[in-house]
């Protein structure tokens, strides 16, 4: 699946999509796949503040468990809670309903993410 | 990574990647972990049937008059007692009463066939070896990575394998086998698996596998067959109860701890480590292997801790969402007696968060036998 124009990835295979001064996390539809089937997402909490680049929760596929590098500073305002129930519609649905939580943004976008053109660069 | 360790392939390799499979490092090959995905994969044993390349494991064969006292000497189960074309589970022990390696034997017509695990083979082969040496009347021969073993498990599988075969595969009981040939080629052909669902083994020679695995894949499709990885694998097996080398079977977990006392014959006059077993087997104080369902969705993982009560006891030895198990997280774990009793409420520590898992009688899945 192609990585959507108008998002920003990171080198850990997560997405941002910026939205006023609230960005929507989720993972890429390579990280998914590369997982395999996923079976259980943990969540940072609503409210929470977040620092860029640190591990908030995890993902986790029938064989492994992945850490969630969270790519923007602010509070967590919102999460995807039908992740709970259905872990699975990441599999089908990464840059979608997959999404994972939402964070209202304390220091604007971060420099450091990738367009869609060099995220697909980094995947080669 | 030295030349010595580099990964061997097995002959279906190239069928693999043809497949779009993804390989990981097993036991020494590189394998196939999944095709479509784990729980697809999963789903298409219990329900129809899938495809397993396993030529990674170690297949060995045994001649002479001396196999079965040699056998019996060095195993828990009984080998002398196994009839003509039966396959039985065994357990190579240690002195003391730890396990060398989980095996199938087969008794051929004039031989016996020796399967051992793959990630076992390198200190297998050299045991096996000066121990034959020392026997009388045995002689071991290798065919691991040369000959090849495709299982076709599942509902179905009886339907897909049996219009390839020359011999009658609906009469073969479970835990038998037979030689005969597969579309023509020569075959050892078993009724045993890994899964927990009735299934055929096939030991082919190399040069036939791609043709056969095509083949079966082919004639497959109309029952709803699908390649299936060690990933699938291991989930079936984990829900059958069936235990893992390295995980609930180790050097130092016995056959008794690892839960596979069934297959410990102490009516036999002796073998390697019976006196530990016996020992251990009075003293009823070891820990053993116990299989929890956790409460929550919080999948558990091999090594995660243990507690009863406030006291940490023991480990988490396997452990995979279960979809026979009501798409429940399930795991086995090493634990003192009292905790492994049914009903026993444990914690699992994961994340540093304490996880109800209560203790239930294994297996967790049990197929429903229509026939033999």
């Amino acid at each position: 699946m192609a990585n959507p124009d108008g998002l920003l990835y990171t080198k850990d295979h997560e997405w941002a999509k910026i939205d006023g001064d609230v960005a929507t996390i989720g993972i890429t539809d390579y990280a998914q796949n590369s997982l395999g089937d996923i079976v259980y997402v943990e969540l940072p909490r609503v409210g929470v503040p977040v620092a860029e680049h640190a591990s908030i929760g995890v993902v986790e596929s029938v064989k492994a468990v992945s850490e969630i590098f969270n790519p923007v500073a602010g509070e967590v305002v919102e999460v995807n809670s039908a992740l709970e129930a259905d872990p699975a519609v990441v599999n089908r649905d990464a840059f979608g309903d997959g999404w994972f939580y939402k964070v209202k943004l304390a220091n604007g976008t971060p420099s450091d993410m990738l367009s869609a053109a060099d995220y697909e660069k980094l995947l080669g | 990574m030295t030349q010595e360790t580099a990964l061997r392939r097995t002959p279906l390799h190239d069928e693999h990647v043809a497949l779009g499979a993804r390989m990981v490092p097993f036991g020494g090959f590189e394998m196939p972990v999944q095709y479509a995905g784990i729980l697809k994969e999963h789903e298409a044993v219990r329900k129809r049937a899938g495809l397993f390349d396993l030529s990674h494991m170690a297949q060995y064969e045994l001649f002479g008059a001396g196999v079965p006292a040699w056998a019996d000497a060095l195993t828990v189960n009984e080998v002398g007692t196994m009839q003509p074309l039966q396959a039985r589970y065994n357990i190579f022990t240690n002195a003391e009463g730890g396990c060398h390696d989980d095996v199938l034997f087969y008794r051929l017509a004039d031989r016996w066939l020796l399967v051992v695990n793959a990630g076992n083979a390198q200190k297998m082969w050299p045991y096996l070896q000066a121990s034959v040496a020392r026997a009388a009347d045995v002689r071991i021969e290798t065919h691991h990575g040369s000959r090849a073993l495709i299982a076709v498990q599942g509902p179905r599988a009886v339907e897909i394998v049996a219009p390839l075969c020359d011999i009658d595969l609906a009469a073969m009981k479970y835990y038998f086998c037979d030689e005969g040939h597969v579309d023509g080629a020569k075959a050892i052909i078993a009724r045993t698996g890994y899964t927990g669902e009735d299934g055929f083994e096939l030991f082919v020679e190399g040069a036939d596998a791609p043709r056969l695995w095509k083949l079966l894949l082919e004639r497959g499709a109309a029952y709803g067959l699908e390649p299936a990885g060690l990933g699938a694998r291991d989930v079936l097996r984990l829900e059958a109860g069936m235990p893992l080398y390295g995980h609930e079977l180790e050097e130092d977990i016995s056959p008794l701890a690892g839960g596979q006392t069934w297959a410990v014959k102490f009516r036999k006059p002796e073998f390697l480590g019976k006196a530990a077993l016996e020992a251990q087997r009075e003293a009823d104080t070891y820990s053993r292997i116990a299989g929890v369902v956790l409460a929550g969705r919080v999948p558990a993982r091999a090594g995660y801790a243990v507690y009863y009560g406030a006291e940490r006891v023991g480990e988490v030895k396997s452990a995979s969402l279960a979809p026979s198990v009501e798409n429940k997280n399930i795991a086995t774990v090493l634990v003192p007696k009292l905790a492994a009793r049914p009903g026993a409420v444990l914690g699992i520590e994961i994340r540093g968060t304490i996880h109800e898992a209560t203790v239930v009688p294994m297996p967790f899945y049990k197929r429903s036998r229509k026939d033999g």
